[in-house]
């Protein structure tokens, strides 16, 4: 592998850790990369995973992890670069050892994301995209996460933490910065490091799968009254006024 | 007689584990892939066709007919691709039957792929759920323990891979030639077509990509017969479908219901509005990038074609439902940041025209409009409308033509008086009272 000293820096900002891996970290991404590879019929399907990996290590897409990857895939740094850039989800800098987004789509707006991003901003100190001084979280404003029955949301580390407050959301910055125990409203038992859920999504199952709920409350909403009404034969649904209202 | 609620994919999501093997098996799991793969798979693809489904990502296009788009066999492999990229807003019906049942999307996958010849399917997974990613790998390996994936399924001779794939954050990647690049291991962005995804998809292989809910219906219809799908919804919208309700609502959540159900019954069957005292004034019958409707629209049937003619799409059945506090120049102008942000920058009418139209809705939301920022607006709308590979562009106009279309005077506003005065935000929010004293 070519050494990355004097380097272009690939669009990572500030340009970022010049260090080659040690070579047990190196031994250990390579064959982790050999395996994501393997599942896939041509190997460059497999670039979107391994820069999920290069973060599970550096915590961000570091130009160390973006030659890496091209090293493995037979492609130029800056084809690597040129994928890295266009998703969301792959940090151009260090990010913290938790992500906070907090939905600002239409609808979560509406419902209280503006009000929630407005608190949690002013209350750590930063803007989009930016860390606490203490590394511990960097805030984001997310797009629709696709959990719209249950807005306003904020999702810790790409976990659900539904129908959230300003006081919520600022309850549970400060136990992600002190380490204090959150659980997720539909996930596992706890929240992941941004690093090990990095390597979650570079498809490396970590055991969690069978921890936390199917469903909330509002994904079985229709259910609840559908079952309702089976137990209350004969139907009767009631009707909506001309305003939208139920009538009963 | 008003339209029932029909849980089919979601009935048993309120079993304790309900993702797992065993409840699936419990549910007749799996016995429809044991009689499909006795079956000639050209059989699956005509009783798909039989069934009259149409896809459940949006577009709408029927399912069984995609799937006999395929070029005859030539001998090279041929690729079935999961849409479970859902990111659509107000869509979030997929994330929700993944966490819950991930097994109707794996016994589905298994069987479309035996009915197309594929013998390595893929799931693409928007890469902001990881939960949902634990569950689709964890089904995954459950299935092949079980001998369901791998090789020689049920003693059949019939091999299969399934690849469970997480994608990186872009909104683009729901189109699905933008899915395919991106899984190919590239920057999402959308393919001109012909050809399309049936003749050459991924690695220019012939290649069926279907949405998650389309999928995960297949099994069921297989089991009860495609007339058993068929009579349920309307003649030309077969089927049950999952409706998800947000917004100033009762009780949000997921609804699964036949199509062709109205807004009016699916309001009452969740509660009403949130505030009773409130009006409806606009909503999407499905998703961000389908003409907003009004509550004029209460009692238009949601399938396709009642949809249509009615101006708009059926789409995702995402229905976001906003009272009379909400301004609808907030909303469209925070749709259309969306859309901005999203375009994925590679035709020039929607990565220019959406730019624009931020700048303009910025100026009408806060009151800073100009007299002919309305007509500048649709100008705009216009040189995007079908300029563009794919329907993002589109979809960024949808919201703004309608919404000049319904409240034209609320745009007029705009040029004096900030949206935030007119409409303050704090009454359209959940916790509107915990916030009131502040």
């Amino acid at each position: 592998m070519k050494t990355t000293d004097s380097s272009p820096n690939y669009g990572v900002v500030p340009s970022g850790d010049t260090a080659a891996y040690p070579a047990d970290v190196l031994a250990t991404l390579r064959a982790d990369a050999q395996l994501i590879i393997a599942r896939y019929p041509k190997a460059r399907s497999a670039l979107l995973p391994m820069l999920h990996l290069v973060q599970s290590v550096d915590g961000y897409v570091s130009p160390r992890g973006i030659e890496l990857c091209a090293d493995l895939l037979d492609l130029t740094a800056v084809e690597v670069s040129g994928v890295a850039t266009f998703y969301t989800q792959y940090k151009r800098h260090p990010n913290g050892t938790y992500t906070l987004g907090v939905c600002t789509n239409t609808l979560c707006a509406i419902m209280g994301g503006d009000e929630i991003w407005a608190a949690i901003s002013e209350y750590l100190g930063v803007g989009h995209d930016e860390t606490t001084a203490d590394g511990m979280v960097t805030l984001e404003r997310v797009e629709c996460n696709a959990a719209c029955d249950y807005a306003p949301v904020v999702m810790a580390n790409w976990e659900f933490f539904d129908n959230q407050t300003p006081e919520s959301t600022k309850t549970l910055a400060d136990s992600l910065r002190s380490g204090a125990p959150v659980t997720p409203t539909r996930g596992p038992s706890k929240v992941c490091s941004f690093k090990q859920v990095s390597r979650v999504l570079a498809g490396f199952n970590d055991g969690l799968a069978d921890e936390g709920v199917g469903a909330g409350p509002a994904s079985l909403a229709g259910l609840k009254v559908a079952k309702a009404m089976e137990s209350a034969r004969p139907e009767s649904v009631p009707e909506l006024a001309q305003d939208g209202k139920a009538t009963t | 007689m008003s339209t029932q609620l029909q849980p089919i994919l979601t009935r048993f999501w309120d079993d304790p584990q309900s993702w797992t093997l065993a409840t699936y098996e419990r549910h007749d799991g799996y016995q429809a892939l044991k009689k499909a793969v006795t079956m000639p798979p050209a059989d699956l693809v005509q009783m798909t066709k039989d069934s009259g489904m149409r896809g459940r990502g949006g577009a709408g296009f029927p399912t069984g007919m995609k799937w006999g788009f395929l070029p005859p066999p030539d001998g090279g492999p041929r690729y079935l691709v999961v849409n479970a990229d859902e990111s659509e807003p107000g869509t979030c019906k997929d994330i929700p039957l993944m966490m819950a049942a991930p097994q109707f999307l794996i016994e589905g996958v298994a069987i479309t792929s035996f009915a197309i010849g594929c013998n390595h399917a893929f799931i693409y997974l928007r890469g902001e759920v990881v939960h949902v990613y634990r569950r689709l790998l964890r089904a995954v390996e459950e299935a092949y323990a079980a001998g369901y994936l791998g090789k020689n399924i049920l003693g059949s001779g019939f091999d299969l891979d399934v690849t469970v794939h997480a994608g990186a954050g872009a909104y683009i990647c729901g189109e699905e030639t933008a899915l395919l690049d991106s899984l190919e291991g590239r920057r999402g962005q959308p393919r001109l077509k012909p050809p399309f995804p049936a003749v050459a998809g991924l690695y220019a292989r012939p290649t069926v990509v279907n949405n998650v809910e389309s999928i995960a219906s297949v099994p069921l219809i297989l089991l009860h017969g495609a007339s058993w799908f068929a009579e349920m919804g309307t003649p030309k919208s077969t089927g049950f479908g999952i409706f998800s309700l947000s917004g100033h609502v009762a009780n949000p959540g997921q609804y699964e219901a036949p199509l062709g159900i109205t807004l009016r019954e699916l309001l009452a069957l969740a509660g009403g509005m949130r505030d009773p005292s409130k009006k409806l004034k606009f909503w999407t019958p499905g998703g961000s990038s389908t003409p907003m409707f009004t509550d004029a629209h209460l009692d238009v049937p949601l399938d396709f074609e009642s949809v249509a003619a009615a101006g708009s799409m059926l789409g995702t059945r995402a229905l976001q439902i906003f009272d009379e506090t909400v301004s609808v120049v907030r909303a469209v102008s925070r749709w259309t940041d969306f859309y901005a942000h999203e375009s994925c920058g590679k035709c020039t009418p929607c990565r220019e025209g959406t730019f624009w139209l931020k700048q303009i809705m910025e100026r009408l939301e806060h009151g800073h409009g100009t007299q002919d920022d309305i007509d500048k607006l649709l100008d705009i709308c216009g040189s995007i409308l079908g300029r563009s590979f794919c329907p993002l562009g589109d979809g960024a106009t949808s919201c703004i033509t309608s919404a000049v279309k319904y409240f034209r005077e609320e745009f007029e506003l705009g040029m004096k008086t900030p949206a935030a005065e007119l409409f303050p935000p704090a009454a359209s929010m959940l916790f509107a009272k915990e916030t009131v004293s502040a």
